[in-house]
């Protein structure tokens, strides 16, 4: 087995043993990189001298420091960011070519954590630009291709940081979730994508998207390095306002604890016409193996469901509009030409649904939708612990297959936006192949039950080892 | 996915001149061709969320976070912060500690 095929829970164990150093296992990211991302396209930027300086300091640290790793949990780890993240004379482009030489002087809170922890940062991954894509392709650089079929798709907008850690580049990703930015990509890319609760982690220093929305997660190889990270990423921040003082648990505590007894929804409004059979099949099979290890299913209603993509389509693009005003190109980036065709059709949405003579019609009339969609969740929470869904309504689709049509392309988000207008977390597992591509599903909960999803999502990927197959490249 | 009962009855919510305003409000410049690509596109996305008149919608308190967070207070205290150097650090356009922008106002 070659080191960057480690999970980070398997390359601590091995650090810690001395087994391999952090210098070894940064290089052999390195080379792996060096190998395939010219065809994968997963990096916009790549630190090699940086992360190779820092993985010899972590590998002095591990000959001085005697077990005292407990604050250090990811020490000598190579993780990637995805390029929305405020990195500290690092490169930074939000995939735009408005920030194409963007040089942040300072580190977002989850950059700064991570670091703290000990992580060692390979490099910036690709992304839509400003997030605003669920392919990929609306990268103003390049698009990243699927590690599973160069002709397909990794999911979006955390493209770069998908494909990074599917391919064996990187041992986890950051990434930001608006409408599934996460939670699509690890579907795509048979990894696990976590979207935590509206204010568990912080926004501060994430270029702005959405506000309202806007969640920090990550993408990592399976369920407990998924835990591993939130440990390390979440909790109060004074920078972000929104984030909450409620204590953070260790996430790995509670995740050999079983699904038995858990009460488990199956809500009809996610198996809609026109998605792929075999998609619905997996989670079928999903609720099946759940309801084998002891948990109960039943069917509950989400009846507003059918409106929260459209609601969606108004919050997101007004917030957009105005998180997106600030780029004039004076403090610094480019000016607004730079602009790709996505970003301006967000920021006309959004203005025109926030002019005089629209508001009431169109952000006002969404905001008060959103209520109804929150309060489905909070009413059917009462009666299921969890709510199991699909990711999305069809397997990786073709690149380019619909670049051109932006509502195709909005389509692909139907059944992971609802959680982000309640705020809820959601984590994505692989959930086995359709049409030789990998498929997710999305575990739901209410707003900070992270640990309870990590437990779920644990067992089911237990059992089932979905997670443990690796594209062939 | 209702997408296909909608394009049936399309009806172009936006004309051309009302893109090029709306571009013009958010301080973005479109070519001729643009205007006649997001007519087309943005119509189709308004058409989409038309779906919502469908819900009367009177009386009902609207959403606009979900942290369920008020108040947020911090202590008065002063901090460190960037220094004029790094906050400068992203233009070329600076002149004795300042941005410097095009006029605005007539001599």
């Amino acid at each position: 087995m070659e080191l960057y095929e480690l999970t980070i829970n398997e390359a601590q164990e091995g650090l810690k043993e001395r087994k391999f150093s952090s210098l070894e296992l940064v290089k052999s990211c390195l080379s792996r990189i060096k190998k395939l991302d010219s065809k994968i396209n997963a990096f916009i930027t790549v630190c090699e001298k940086k992360a190779l300086k820092q993985a010899e300091e972590a590998d002095k640290q591990f000959g001085s420091l005697d077990r005292g790793l407990n604050n250090r949990p990811l020490l000598g780890i190579p993780i990637a960011i995805k390029d929305i993240f405020s990195t500290k004379e690092i490169k930074t482009t939000a995939g735009s070519k408005v920030l194409a030489n963007y040089l942040p002087v300072y580190d977002a809170t989850v950059v700064r954590r991570l670091k703290e922890a000990g992580a060692i940062i390979l490099g910036k991954t690709n992304m839509d630009a400003w997030a605003h894509g669920s392919s990929g392709e609306n990268s103003d650089f390049f698009p990243t291709k699927n590690p599973w079929n160069p002709g397909s798709v990794p999911g979006g907008s955390s493209s770069g940081s998908a494909a990074a850690v599917s391919s064996g580049m990187a041992l986890a990703a950051t990434g930001s979730d608006t409408g599934g930015s996460i939670r699509l990509p690890a579907s795509f890319c048979n990894l696990v994508g976590l979207k935590p609760t509206y204010g568990r982690v912080s926004r501060y220093g994430v270029i702005a998207m959405a506000s309202s929305l806007d969640v920090m997660g990550h993408l990592t190889k399976d369920v407990t390095d998924s835990a591993i990270i939130l440990n390390v990423i979440a909790g109060r921040d004074l920078y972000d306002s929104t984030t909450s003082e409620k204590p953070v648990p260790n996430y790995l505590t509670n995740l050999k604890k079983g699904v038995k007894g858990l009460k488990i929804g199956i809500p009809k409004e996610y198996f809609i016409e026109g998605m792929h059979p075999e998609v619905k099949e997996r989670v079928l099979v999903a609720i099946k193996i759940l309801e084998k290890l002891g948990a109960k299913t039943l069917a509950v209603s989400l009846p507003h469901t059918k409106y929260a993509l459209a609601v969606y389509y108004i919050v997101q693009p007004s917030e957009v509009s105005s998180n997106l005003a600030r780029y004039d190109g004076i403090r610094f980036g480019f000016p607004r030409e730079e602009f790709g065709a996505e970003a301006k059709r967000r920021i006309m949405i959004g203005t025109y649904t926030l002019s005089a003579g629209y508001y009431e019609a169109y952000y006002l009339k969404a905001m008060q939708i959103r209520t109804l969609v929150k309060k489905d969740f909070e009413k059917v929470f009462n009666k299921v612990d969890i709510l199991l869904t699909p990711v999305s309504p069809t397997p990786p689709f073709k690149l380019g297959e619909r670049k051109n049509d932006p509502l195709a392309m909005y389509l692909s988000d139907i059944f992971t936006v609802t959680a982000s207008l309640a705020g809820i977390p959601g984590l994505a597992v692989p959930a086995g192949f359709v049409e030789d591509m990998p498929v997710g599903v999305q575990i739901l909960g209410p707003q900070f039950s992270e640990d309870l999803l990590l437990r779920v999502g644990y067992t089911y990927e237990q059992e089932t080892l979905w997670y443990k197959r690796r594209p062939n490249l | 996915m209702s997408k296909k009962s909608k394009t049936k009855n399309q009806k172009s919510k936006l004309g051309e001149e009302e893109v090029r305003h709306v571009a013009e409000l958010a301080g973005l410049a479109l070519s001729p061709s643009e205007v006649r690509k997001f007519q087309k596109q943005l119509s189709e996305v308004l058409d989409y969320i038309e779906v919502l008149n469908e819900i009367d919608t009177e009386g009902l308190e609207p959403t606009s976070q979900v942290a369920g967070l008020e108040n947020v207070f911090r202590e008065d205290k002063v901090g460190s912060s960037l220094s004029f150097e790094e906050v400068l650090s992203g233009t070329k356009n600076k002149d004795r500690g300042m941005f410097k922008i095009k006029a605005i106002f007539d001599k």
